[in-house]
């Protein structure tokens, strides 16, 4: 009976070596598939089990983790959550990760190489791994101060540092409340999100930088810049401003806001062009300057047609085609396919405050490690020099006068001077009111872009004092 | 040099020139399983909730006293026993408490209403089986005498493997396998048991019955097949296992079975034709049983792309592929990972969280320990010098290797699910129990097939002399 024995004996071999090559295909050959598998839980749960990261806004947290009983050991949650929800984004088991739970997640997560060393430490003491904190540039008067002036219109804020780019704001509204969309419930996530997705505009999106709009007048700053840092024009220069002005090649007379005339003479200085926000007046000085010149000058400020990251994703602004010298007229005045995210409307006024310099703009401040140490500290960057301290100069006097004695009234600050720029965008709905500035404008500590979507008003009625109120915030704040 | 008769097999003196015995290897070993158990214990315990508890010291000296009593037992009424035979239960059996205490601790961590613990029970279930261990080598002095009872155990085999088909549901069916027992909470599986008597009932007959068996009547394309009249028992056999198969909707037990009577036909007759004519009888049965029942189309279906019924018969085995996916080479650790997400984690699916946690290197070290295992009980066939023996080693040792083949095949996909636990490993009073004697017969076996044998006399001595030995001086 030995020779079958032996037999059986190889045949037992044979079928533990077919067991351990099947493991080996399960476990190596097809680990990462299986690992990530969307209905494997593991790594959800494992992501759970170890505390993430806070976001940290003036000193409180306005997202982090505590512990549960149950069995996700730790539960997200957002102080003042509709507040800081345009920022933080949720933390969802059915919906994954959104705006900087998502763009800073491997900070939060611990996952992130400057963390390396403190994981490796961790994996050898034993402490449980916990992620590392981000610390925000967001100032909490801003933010706060922003929300409730956009409460119950559709809208974005976006309050920027002039002199480096720090985020001191990012606002939008409608909003939501990021708890609703982290806890530990998928049936009450699911029915919460239904109830977002059923109102006309999804309040998850962060309509400062994810959506873009028509700027209106407010590119007329754009232009202008195009203009005096061309050399031919100072704010001085005196430019033709028709009652009406017919687009070259078409019969389609331009008219200005209500149809006025912008001066009884049919011309005006530039810095009274901008001042009454004269659309026949930029209209041909766009044509005049020509279309090359008004692209440099936009790509300068960054409207370049590509989006960027802060490090949340911010979506592209762009002029657009240009086809003819009708069209460039048109766009001139911030219309036509002209579109900018208010963040981008941010960015402008902030180059102009710097003395012409773009900062990037960031919104992370520090990268902390769980025991508060500082790993990371951002430097702020030079993005572009759209114009020389000089036009910044003269631009400033203009964006003062706006404010002073022009459509931008509204956004005066009792002892301070103020500069800025009023814009009514025509759309498919009732006009988008824009406002962008900066204050003080001999000394610019803070700029923003308003924008009220489909506010019906214009610029200066509806955008400027909000920008007023969130602007007076950081300075009363700064000042004491 | 003297010889004579004594009944005292211990008498061999030491400094002879009898083979080594090697029972401090035995307890060498034995004492690396334990520690490895007490160690993978500790790491649980450390991992899952951050202390040491009480209850790791009275475990481990219990779980140290078992397999002190087993090698003392050994030591003195099997001498001669293969020493790799014990340390690879204890290695499996130390590792399966480990994870069910594991998996213990994460149903109460998830705040389980049902957090009972199982290992405990679990430790009182293989002390059990160390009785029965214990008894067995006391009692049964001489594996041959087993062949007298032959068709009394056959028919307690039968009797063992019908109750569940014979019983209600009520009493009798777990997740759809009808292989149970059910009273007084607690759920026996009368199959593992079944198991042993029919193995020593096949080894018996086949030994009696291995010469008319093994004539040929014609040859065909190379091939001796039997005579028409001989395949009787081979039927006999096949029509059980698909009774099995069909009344109490256990693949397992059927492939089990029919597995282990084919392979010892084919030890004891020498003849590959058998081999061919069970596997066409057990395809054809099969192949009728997938077209007739639904249950079994819906394992083979399952088995087939578990994660396109994942809602439903393949989610446990999907479960199973992710854990072992995310566990990869090296695993989560112990306690690192969660092997509480696949359902019956300690029963039929330990295999899973043996790969999570400890990883494919874990996995295989534990495939290869029963390989360790079934290959001495080959060898200690190999070596037996009564036909009895021979066969009865090799059809235990193959129905180890039969089952660990069909579970771990089933839970990582090589093979259709089916309701077999892992010996030794997985949660189950029955199964553990059931392998404790198996192992017990094996060490039974061994020590005989090892023993010096006698220079004179009938290579057979008779039945009642059993103990007896000629020892050289």
């Amino acid at each position: 009976m030995n020779a079958p024995l032996r037999r059986v004996a190889i045949s037992v071999l044979v079928l533990f070596t077919l067991l351990i090559v099947n493991v080996n295909v399960i476990q190596v050959v097809r680990s990462d598939e299986l690992r990530s598998d969307g209905r494997n839980t593991r790594v959800l749960v494992e992501e759970y089990d170890s505390e993430r990261g806070s976001m940290v806004v003036g000193g409180t947290e306005v997202a982090n983790s505590v512990p549960t009983d149950d069995q996700l050991t730790y539960l997200r949650q957002y102080a003042n959550g509709p507040v800081y929800a345009p920022v933080t984004g949720y933390y969802s088991l059915v919906y994954g990760n959104w705006q900087l739970e998502r763009a800073a997640d491997d900070v939060l997560s611990g996952d992130d190489a400057r963390l390396f060393t403190r994981r490796l430490a961790d994996l050898f003491t034993g402490r449980d791994p916990s992620g590392g904190d981000v610390v925000l540039t967001l100032d909490t008067a801003v933010q706060e101060t922003a929300m409730a002036g956009l409460e119950g219109v559709t809208g974005a804020v976006v309050a920027l540092d002039p002199s480096t780019g720090a985020v001191l704001g990012l606002a939008s509204t409608p909003t939501y409340d990021p708890n609703q969309l982290s806890s530990h419930e998928p049936a009450a996530i699911r029915e919460y999100a239904e109830g977002l997705e059923a109102l006309e505009i999804d309040p998850r999106l962060n309509r400062a930088i994810d959506a873009r709009y028509s700027p209106g007048s407010i590119f007329k700053v754009v232009v202008s810049a195009a203009a005096l840092a061309d050399g031919q024009y100072t704010s001085d220069t005196v430019i033709p401003a028709p009652q009406e002005l017919v687009l070259p090649g078409t019969s389609t007379p331009l008219e200005n806001f209500g149809g006025s005339a912008c001066d009884p003479s049919g011309r005006q200085s530039l810095l009274d062009a901008l001042t009454v926000s004269c659309n026949t007046a930029f209209a041909q000085l766009g044509i005049d300057l020509g279309e090359d010149r008004v692209r440099q000058m936009a790509e300068a400020f960054g409207i370049d047609g590509e989006g960027f990251d802060i490090p949340l994703t911010v979506a592209d602004s762009t002029l657009g085609e240009i086809e003819n010298d009708a069209q460039l007229g048109v766009s001139s005045i911030g219309q036509q396919d002209v579109q900018l995210t208010p963040l981008q409307a941010a960015m402008i006024a902030s180059a102009v405050a710097n003395d012409g310099t773009l900062m990037s703009p960031y919104l992370v401040d520090q990268v902390r490690a769980p025991d508060l140490s500082v790993i990371d500290q951002t430097d702020p960057e030079e993005l572009s020099e759209p114009v020389s301290a000089e036009v910044a100069d003269q631009l400033t006097e203009m964006m003062t006068s706006v404010v002073e004695n022009g459509s931008g009234r509204r956004a005066r600050i009792p002892g301070v001077t103020v500069a800025g720029k009023t814009g009514t965008a025509e759309n498919a709905g009732p006009d988008h009111n824009w406002f962008i500035g900066f204050a003080p404008a001999d000394d610019p500590q803070i700029a923003v872009a308003v924008f009220v979507a489909n506010g019906g008003g214009t610029g200066g009625d509806v955008s400027a004092p909000i920008a007023r109120d969130v602007m007076q915030a950081y300075l009363d704040g700064q000042g004491g | 040099m003297t010889a004579g008769p004594t009944t005292d097999p211990r008498a061999a003196a030491p400094g002879t020139a009898t083979p080594p015995k090697r029972r401090n290897t035995e307890l060498a070993l034995l004492g690396f399983a334990v520690v490895i158990t007490l160690v993978a214990q500790a790491i649980v315990d450390l991992t899952v909730t951050g202390s040491l508890t009480a209850e790791l010291a009275t475990f481990g000296l219990w779980f140290t006293a078992l397999w002190a009593v087993a090698h003392l037992v050994v030591r003195r009424w099997a001498p001669y026993a293969d020493p790799l035979l014990l340390p690879s239960v204890a290695l499996l059996v130390g590792l399966g408490l480990s994870f069910i205490h594991r998996l213990d601790l994460a149903a109460q961590q998830a705040g389980s209403s049902v957090s009972r613990e199982d290992a405990p029970i679990q430790l009182v279930w293989a002390t059990l089986g160390m009785v029965l261990f214990v008894g067995v080598l006391l009692v049964l002095r001489d594996h041959r005498l087993l062949s007298r009872f032959a068709y009394t155990l056959a028919l307690v085999g039968l009797v063992l493997l019908a109750i569940p088909a014979v019983l209600p549901s009520s009493l009798s069916e777990v997740n759809g396998a009808k292989i149970w027992i059910r009273v007084a909470g607690f759920s026996i599986q009368p199959g593992e048991f079944a198991k042993i008597c029919l193995t020593v009932f096949f080894a018996a007959y086949l030994v009696d019955k291995r010469d008319v068996l093994a004539l040929a009547s014609r040859r065909v394309m190379g091939l001796e097949l039997p005579r028409g009249r001989d395949l009787g028992p081979v039927l006999v056999a096949w029509m059980l296992s698909i009774l099995v198969l069909v009344f109490e909707r256990d693949l397992g037990s059927s492939l089990l079975l029919f597995g282990i009577f084919v392979v010892m036909l084919y030890v004891a007759t020498e003849r590959a034709s058998w081999l061919l004519i069970g596997l066409g009888l057990f395809a054809a049965g099969a192949l009728v049983a997938y077209q007739i029942f639904g249950h079994v189309q819906q394992r083979v279906d399952s088995w087939l792309d578990p994660f396109a019924y994942y809602d439903g018969s393949g989610f446990q085995v999907a479960q199973a592929l992710f854990g072992l996916g995310t566990g990869g080479l090296f695993g989560a650790g112990l306690g690192g990972g969660r092997p509480d997400q696949v359902p019956v984690a300690k029963s039929d699916f330990i295999a899973a969280a043996v790969g999570e946690e400890l990883g494919l290197f874990g996995l295989v070290a534990v495939i290869i320990v029963y390989l360790v295992l079934v290959e001495r009980g080959l060898r200690t066939s190999l070596i037996c010098r009564d036909a009895f023996g021979k066969l009865l080693a090799a059809g235990l040792a193959f129905a180890i290797a039969w089952q660990v083949f069909v579970v771990l095949g089933g839970v990582t996909g090589l093979l259709p699910l089916t309701g077999l636990t892992t010996p030794f490993l997985a949660y189950g009073g029955s199964s553990l129990v059931a392998n404790f004697v198996l192992v017990a017969l094996l060490v039974r076996i061994s020590d005989a097939a090892r023993r010096p044998a006698a220079p004179t006399g009938p290579p057979k001595p008779a039945l009642g002399d059993a103990p007896t030995e000629v020892v050289q001086t």
